[in-house]
């Protein structure tokens, strides 16, 4: 019997080591150590033998039952790693070819630049104030500090719809009913449409959008002005960006300024953009106008505050370097996609 | 406003300043200079020459051949095409590589096959003139041959451009620009006195005034000059007047222009001798009096506007234009000189109503100092004497009815730092305002007459603010009270929206809010809907944006058109729009729709699943949508309805192929219209955290038969309707029709799966919410269970 089991140990090694497949190890494994196989077979010859035989001949039975086991099991797993390794490399995919897309849309760059300027003025404490646009001329002009017959009420200028009534040619109507509705302390931003008639061309539109800036309180300077805007303009077009108040004279804000950056196109130096000058004006701004605070009910003694208006067609084209007003309102999907 | 940098020598000394450096420190204390020009410095190599010699040009007849003496060692050669050279004449020479206005460079060539050094200038050519001149400009014959053509015509002029804010008339002259730059250097400032030799005659013999209306003029200074004669004005002073862009007419014109820019102070000139009673009389006008201005042109007056008239009729418009009828004029002798000022309101309706802004108009309606005329007048006379053009006639008449007091206002230093944020001291306040002719005395500002806007503390701050230097106010951070930032719930949906409809492959559009009455027709709108009620503009730019509108189904499509027109193969666009709708009251609602529009980019049910996704985002779920078959701007068997706590809030649907025709979009266009006030009272950020489920689920799908115009929306109503807590959810998965079912049929597919909180559920159980569902759908809908 001991020569039977060598044989079989012999035979399944040898076996073992051809076989090429998971399923042919199986067979393998049923062949020798199935209930019908051939261990199983001899192992159950050992109560013919003597006892002095059978604790050695079953001692030799379970080494051989044992090695095969181990064999079995080293070859399952280099044919499981063998066959892994296969699977990986036939998964191979040509990873140069296009990404697959959810096929997503965009804001309009007006409203992604506007968002920035809501981002960084609500950041500083501005809740954002809205008024009509189809609006009196109380609120448009005369609360303004812009009597009937001021030269800025040409009606080349604005569009009306009755005497008493406008397409609102600025944001700054809102400042008005906005000291109206709310007391000091007052610090609100009001995006918006406005209204002017003027033909379409690559810098004009009859429709564009200002964001108008209010902010009234005790004791509010035009150092407190400055120190604003220049957070605002240095968050929007780089801490590096430098800032220029010019004097200069709106009929609702005294004193006022015009606020140029320095070219963001070359630093200063002087280019195609900046028409050579450097700078670029991008805002109005000043103190609001003693005038118009009294007549929203605001004692001037007391309160003092500033006003901006930006133009948001105007940044937007510096932010992105578009060349040309019309593109914001065909809204080619071409045009939309960039940004 | 020109301002000839040379002319500010008149009254200040200029050594040092650059055109740089000026157009830097005007700029930051508040006049604005857009530019400085310089024609001359484009001119080099240009020299005086002496044309010795004209031969004809061997191979054309046009040109010629020239040779020329300019200072060289020999005569250069040059061929001209120009008629009128000769023998003997001096004219100006571009030499080889010389440069002349506009950028041209001349160097020397052949001009058919003959040698040219260079090239004999016209007065355009040299910029001087804006005219296209017929030949060379010829000089006088003892003009220094080889001299700089510059220094020679006096052309080395710098002219800066001013852009004045309305506010500062006075700067509208070249002395309050003097008086500005001065201040603004801080160098001291003068204007030379005014000398009038006037004869002992009084004028009162020859001429008389009346103003009839004090509330309309305020002041007429008139001073009378004899013995005119009419002449060209000098050199020096067409010079002046051609760099501020006015042209020279004769001595008595172009003086009463060049008081007008030195001034700010407009002047008319009459001619006595055809002033009717020699009285002027200002009054209003009548309506439809006529009258030819000295442009030549038949006007009609208005009541509102001013008149000047003499005993007989009208002889100007105040404050615009004179009348051809008193104009100086070549035999003119006797001359009046009219220095005046009227009210700033009616100019500027006369002009308007005329459709003439002049330049005088243009000062007047600005507002001007009454003070000035007095100055402007005699100055206007001491010209006539110093060019010989005249014998003043002694006295002035001076009627002022209108004088004003000078404002005086409190000096309030501290005040006006804590208003600035600076902290400049007193005495350096007071130097800036003596600088610019405020007086300050015992706590007071006297402010000059030609301020007339400096009204308080606020616009002395600014003149203190601008000459210290906008650049010196430190940047602070605001103090005072707290506020909290940031958007309410209504712009808050705004961005929600926006987000979602990006996510779901929309590109967000912006587009005009007025559109052509048509565009109604355009989409359909029948001819009683409430939304052809419009805000109508009253002055609008033209037909095609005449009208605010009250939907905005035209403006997605004119975008979608756009797209298609410029083969773009698919486009999907939304805007969160408003529109405008007449309430009967002075204002319209304005309220905001979500206008949703695609083409290319699937069918009904992709637009529809946008507008779920979008629902579901902003924490609506109780929404539900029903057919629309009666809205004329859509396809009647594609459009549905949302409806939202039982109301129809918005439309979604095929556009009818009519209206997608008509905008010539060659695809099936989907849109969808939300109300967004609709929108917003169902949205909420809040969301209540559910636990997981810890007992499987159990689906069971079911196939029913029914007629094939039931929509699906009535087997989901029943579905829902059982109310079963143990129904978890719902879905439709396959709905056929075709050979498999008979004609006019339909499967419907559903899977529904049930599950409970707190237990494995049993057949039982589900198989009675099953029945009942069956059983209803049958009794309902006739459905047949397959």
């Amino acid at each position: 019997m001991q020569e039977q089991l060598t044989a079989i140990r012999e035979a399944a090694t040898g076996a073992l080591n051809q076989a090429e497949t998971l399923a042919a190890l199986e067979e393998l494994r049923i062949q020798y150590l199935g209930k019908k196989g051939e261990l199983t077979a001899v192992m159950k010859g050992m109560g013919q033998l003597s006892p002095e035989e059978r604790p050695l001949v079953g001692q030799l039975a379970n080494q051989v039952r044992s090695e095969i086991e181990t064999a079995l099991d080293e070859k399952k797993n280099a044919l499981e790693a063998e066959a892994a390794n296969a699977k990986i490399l036939n998964e191979t995919i040509d990873v140069t070819m296009p990404g697959k897309r959810s096929g997503k849309g965009k804001k309009h760059p007006l409203t992604t630049v506007l968002d920035d300027l809501k981002d960084i003025f609500t950041g500083m404490g501005f809740t954002i104030a809205e008024g009509p646009e189809v609006e009196l001329d109380y609120y448009n002009f005369e609360a303004l500090n812009i009597p009937k017959d001021h030269p800025a009420r040409d009606t080349q200028d604005t569009f009306y719809i009755d005497e008493n009534v406008v397409l609102r040619s600025q944001t700054s109507p809102v400042q008005v009913r906005t000291m109206e509705q709310q007391k000091p302390p007052i610090r609100v931003i009001a995006p918006g449409r406005v209204y002017r008639s003027d033909a379409v061309d690559a810098t004009h539109s009859p429709v564009f959008h200002q964001v108008e800036g209010l902010v009234v309180d005790k004791g509010i300077t035009m150092a407190d002005l400055k120190g604003t805007l220049e957070v605002f303009v240095k968050k929007l077009y780089g801490e590096e960006t430098r800032l220029r108040f010019r004097p200069h004279h709106f009929p609702f804000t005294e004193p006022s300024a015009e606020v140029d950056i320095s070219c963001f196109n070359c630093g200063g130096e002087g280019c195609r953009i900046c028409k050579g000058e450097g700078w670029i004006e991008i805002l109005g701004c000043g103190m609001v106008h003693p005038r118009v605070l009294s007549g929203c009910g605001i004692d001037p003694e007391e309160y003092s505050g500033f006003a901006f208006g930006i133009g948001l067609e105007r940044i937007t084209m510096f932010r992105y370097g578009i060349d040309d007003l019309r593109l914001y309102f065909e809204n080619d999907i071409r045009f939309l996609e960039q940004f | 406003m020109n301002l000839p940098l040379s002319w500010l020598k008149d009254y200040m000394n200029t050594d040092g300043i650059d055109d740089a450096t000026f157009t830097h420190m005007l700029t930051m204390s508040g006049s604005m200079v857009e530019g400085i020009e310089n024609p001359s410095k484009e001119i080099n190599n240009v020299v005086v020459g002496k044309i010795l010699s004209v031969e004809p040009h061997p191979d054309a007849d046009k040109l010629v051949v020239c040779q020329v003496e300019v200072g060289e060692d020999a005569p250069i050669q040059i061929v001209t095409g120009a008629p009128n050279v000769f023998e003997g004449a001096v004219v100006p020479v571009a030499k080889h590589k010389s440069t002349l206005p506009g950028g041209i460079k001349i160097t020397k060539g052949k001009l058919r096959g003959v040698t040219s050094m260079g090239m004999m200038c016209s007065t355009d050519e040299l910029g001087i003139s804006d005219e296209r001149a017929t030949g060379i400009l010829i000089l006088p014959e003892d003009t220094p041959v080889g001299a700089n053509i510059v220094d020679v015509l006096g052309l080395n002029e710098s002219v800066a451009e001013f852009e004045i804010t309305s506010n500062r008339p006075d700067c509208m002259s070249i002395i309050g620009l003097a008086r500005e730059t001065a201040a603004t250097f801080d160098r001291p400032f003068s204007i030379p006195e005014i000398i009038v030799h006037e004869n002992a005659e009084s004028i009162h013999d020859y001429a008389s005034v009346e103003i009839q209306n004090p509330e309309l003029c305020s002041r007429f200074v008139g001073r009378v000059v004899k013995n005119v004669t009419i002449a060209p004005s000098p050199e020096w002073m067409q010079r002046r007047l051609k760099a501020c862009g006015i042209r020279a007419i004769n001595n008595v014109v172009d003086i009463t222009n060049y008081i007008m820019l030195e001034y700010g102070q407009p002047m008319h000139a009459y001619d006595l001798d055809h002033v009717a009673g020699r009285k002027i009389i200002v009054r209003n006008a009548k309506e439809g009096e006529k009258l030819e201005t000295l442009d030549d042109q038949p006007r009609e007056l208005q009541a509102s506007m001013i008149a000047i008239s003499d005993t007989e009729k009208a002889i100007g418009v105040a404050g615009v234009m004179g009348g051809a009828n008193s104009e100086v004029s070549e035999d003119t002798t006797l001359v009046m000189f009219e220095a005046a000022n009227f009210h700033p309101v009616a100019v500027r309706r006369g002009a308007k109503a005329l459709g003439m802004r002049t330049e005088a108009s243009a000062l007047f309606e600005k507002g001007l100092d009454a003070e000035n005329c007095m100055d402007a007048i005699n100055r206007a006379c001491q010209l006539m004497e110093e060019l010989g053009a005249g014998e003043v006639v002694g006295g002035i008449i001076d009627l002022y009815p209108g004088k004003k007091e000078q404002r005086v206002l409190p000096f309030e230093p501290e005040k006006m730092n804590r208003f600035l944020g600076l902290s400049v001291s007193e005495e350096e306040m007071i130097q800036i305002l003596n600088r610019l002719d405020f007086k300050v005395e015992d706590g007071k500002i006297f402010v000059p007459t030609f301020r007339n806007d400096i009204e308080g503390m606020a616009d002395v701050a600014e003149e203190v603010a601008r000459i210290y230097g906008y650049e010196k106010i430190p940047t602070t951070m605001m103090q005072g009270g707290v506020t909290v930032g940031g958007k309410n719930k209504k712009q808050k949906l705004e961005d929600a929206i926006r987000d979602s409809l990006c996510d779901a492959g929309l590109y967000e559009t912006v587009t005009y809010s007025f559109i052509d009455p048509k565009e109604n027709d355009m989409v359909l709108i029948p001819e009683s809907d409430v939304r052809r009620k419009m805000v109508v503009i009253s002055n609008p730019l033209g037909e095609e944006n005449s009208v605010m509108r009250t939907d905005m189904l035209s403006s997605m499509m004119k975008v979608l058109r756009t797209n298609y027109n410029r083969r773009n193969l698919e486009a999907g666009i939304f805007e969160i729009g408003t529109v405008y709708l007449p309430q009967g009251e002075t204002l319209p609602r304005e309220t905001q729709v979500v206008a949703m529009g695609m083409y290319g980019m699937g069918d009904f049910y992709d637009l529809k699943g946008k507008v779920e996704q979008l629902l579901e985002e902003i924490g609506i779920f109780a929404y539900g949508f029903e057919p629309c078959t009666d809205n004329p701007s859509f396809h009647p068997g594609r459009c549905a309805s949302l409806i939202l706590n039982g109301k129809a809030v918005g439309v979604l649907g095929q556009v009818h192929p009519k209206v997608a025709g008509t905008f010539k979009v060659g695809a099936d266009v989907y849109c969808a219209l939300l109300d967004f006030e609709a929108l917003l009272s169902g949205y909420t950020t809040d969301r209540q955290f559910k636990q997981l489920p810890k007992f499987p689920a159990t689906s069971r799908d079911i196939a029913v038969l029914l007629d094939a115009s039931v929509n699906v929306g009535e087997i989901e109503k029943i579905i829902k309707k059982q109310n079963s807590p143990i129904l978890e959810g719902f879905k439709l998965f396959d709905v056929y029709q075709g050979e498999q079912v008979d004609a006019g049929k339909k499967s419907v597919a559903y899977s529904l799966s049930f599950r409970a909180d707190d237990r494995t559920l049993t057949d039982d159980e589900v198989n009675a919410v099953m029945e009942k569902i069956l059983a209803d759908l049958e009794k309902e809908l006739s459905a047949q269970l397959r």
